[in-house]
């Protein structure tokens, strides 16, 4: 997989670009968002604005891959900046709820009901535990998460900030920013911290 | 053998092996490994193509291509949806292309509308109404689709793409493919980027590879097992944007049509096997 690459530029486009001095990369996509724009309508909870992209969104989408170290670097130091911890100190839940969550996928689509809380869907991507077979492999096995790193204070405020806002652990990563962007509450994300790290976790069985 | 011993062996035999094809099915269901569910599920999908139910749809969409319909009560027969008038056989390959009398780069879908409208007389806005179809109401179009493209079923993906709107449909399909947003940061690139992705236990065609998708997009328009409809290419990146937590791809719409286009020349030299059939 390339860098996105344009060839061809309208008359229109590259008269913008000669006048702002904007890359050919990010006018061309500047177009396209226009025609993304224009093809997309409202529908229950998912309006068009969702099209718009923070810094990070747009950045990771201009560099898919072959992401120049300084790129990264920034990404990750935004979503750092951006991390909320919480005002309680406590990091660790319920793993019993945690485990619901991670079996989830409601949330956040048009057909879904605004009003139900959101799932985290982590087994889509993720091996958690030996008793669920289903699970995904687009990001790396979790089974025995806790049991290989220990349940330090350390390790629970990373593990509490991958899950809030992955970008700033590891930029442009596929996990979604489950507290940064609102999916899952502080709540819920301390519930499944605490899959991951409680002793009693099937994670760490 | 005698006869009768020789029928009595072929009946243990064909009960044996249907035993085992069960056992296999269940034994993989609860196993941990994917790798032999993904067999299982490939092998139901081989069984099933051999009565694909998208023969009903291919049926109904002839007998709708021919009737003379619409205001003006014409046919698609004096369509062109891509080889000039009336030609089907291959059309679907050569799509989307960009058509002169409409001044746009259209896909199947796009071009039965645009005859729909100019050719038979009905209003866009009742050519647009039923892209989807359902149990209880059926969905012209889809039928359509499925004979449309059932008649280029083992041609070659052929879409050239050197006009300069098909051109630019292609790099705004292909900005889209990377283009992350929403809540979940998605884009199609996070499914389809890499190889031997899935979700849960879905397989997932990394499209960024040329084998992969070629037998993805080949596949589709499909009949889904588990919605008992034929499914168009249009509806297969609704759904997909659904999923992906964006709002409501419209149907035909510019953006659609040029994900497509880039979709469909990644595609080029793959052999059409459409309406396929999918869980």
């Amino acid at each position: 997989m390339k860098n996105i690459q344009f060839t061809s530029l309208s008359i229109a486009v590259f008269a913008a670009s000669i006048s702002t001095g904007v890359a050919a990369d990010s006018v061309k996509t500047t177009q396209a968002e226009i025609v993304m724009k224009a093809s997309f309508k409202d529908r229950g909870q998912a309006k068009v604005d969702r099209l718009n992209q923070d810094e990070t969104q747009r950045l990771c989408s201009q560099y898919p891959d072959n992401r120049p170290k300084e790129i990264a670097k920034r990404i990750e130091a935004i979503n750092l900046k951006l991390m909320k911890y919480p005002a309680d100190g406590k990091l660790l839940g319920d793993w019993k709820e945690g485990e619901k969550i991670a079996q989830s996928g409601v949330g956040k689509q048009f057909s879904d009901d605004p009003a139900q809380p959101a799932g985290g869907n982590c087994y889509a991507c993720h091996q958690l535990t030996k008793e669920e077979i289903s699970f995904g492999n687009i990001g790396p096995s979790l089974y025995n998460y806790g049991k290989l790193r220990g349940n330090t204070d350390a390790i629970q405020k990373y593990t509490f900030g991958k899950i809030y806002n992955a970008e700033a652990y590891s930029a442009c990563s596929n996990m979604p920013r489950f507290g940064h962007n609102g999916i899952l509450t502080e709540a819920q994300i301390k519930n499944v911290t605490a899959l991951l790290l409680d002793p009693d976790s099937p994670v760490n069985k | 053998m005698p006869y009768f011993k020789r029928t009595a062996l072929a009946i243990t035999l064909v009960a044996a092996s249907l035993t085992g094809a069960l056992f296999a099915a269940t034994s993989s269901a609860q196993g941990n490994s994917g790798d032999a569910t993904i067999k299982e599920i490939e092998k139901y999908r081989q069984a099933l193509g051999d009565g694909n139910p998208a023969e009903l749809w291919e049926a109904r969409g002839e007998v709708i291509w021919k009737k003379p319909r619409g205001p003006r009560n014409v046919s698609f027969e004096l369509c062109d949806i891509g080889l000039g008038p009336g030609k089907v056989k291959g059309a679907y390959a050569v799509l989307p292309k960009y058509f002169a009398d409409t001044d746009k780069v259209e896909d199947l879908e796009s071009r039965l509308v645009t005859c729909m409208v100019m050719l038979q007389g009905f209003k866009y806005e009742d050519a647009m109404k039923s892209p989807f179809g359902s149990p209880e109401r059926k969905s012209d179009i889809e039928a359509l689709v499925a004979f449309v493209t059932a008649e280029s079923r083992g041609l070659k993906m052929n879409v050239i793409g050197n006009h300069p709107k098909e051109k630019e449909a292609f790099d705004i399909g292909k900005a889209m493919f990377f283009h992350r947003g929403g809540p979940h940061d998605f884009g199609c690139v996070t499914c389809h980027g890499a190889d031997k992705q899935r979700i849960r236990l879905q397989d997932l065609p990394n499209l960024t590879n040329k084998q992969q998708a070629q037998r993805a997009y080949t596949s589709w328009p499909a009949y889904r097992v588990s919605q008992g409809e034929v499914r168009s290419f249009q509806w297969r990146l609704f759904d997909c944007f659904r999923q992906q937590r964006f709002p409501e791809l419209e149907f035909t719409s510019q953006g659609s049509i040029a994900l497509t286009t880039y979709l469909a020349k990644n595609a080029n030299g793959g052999v059409l096997s459409a309406p396929s059939i999918k869980r």
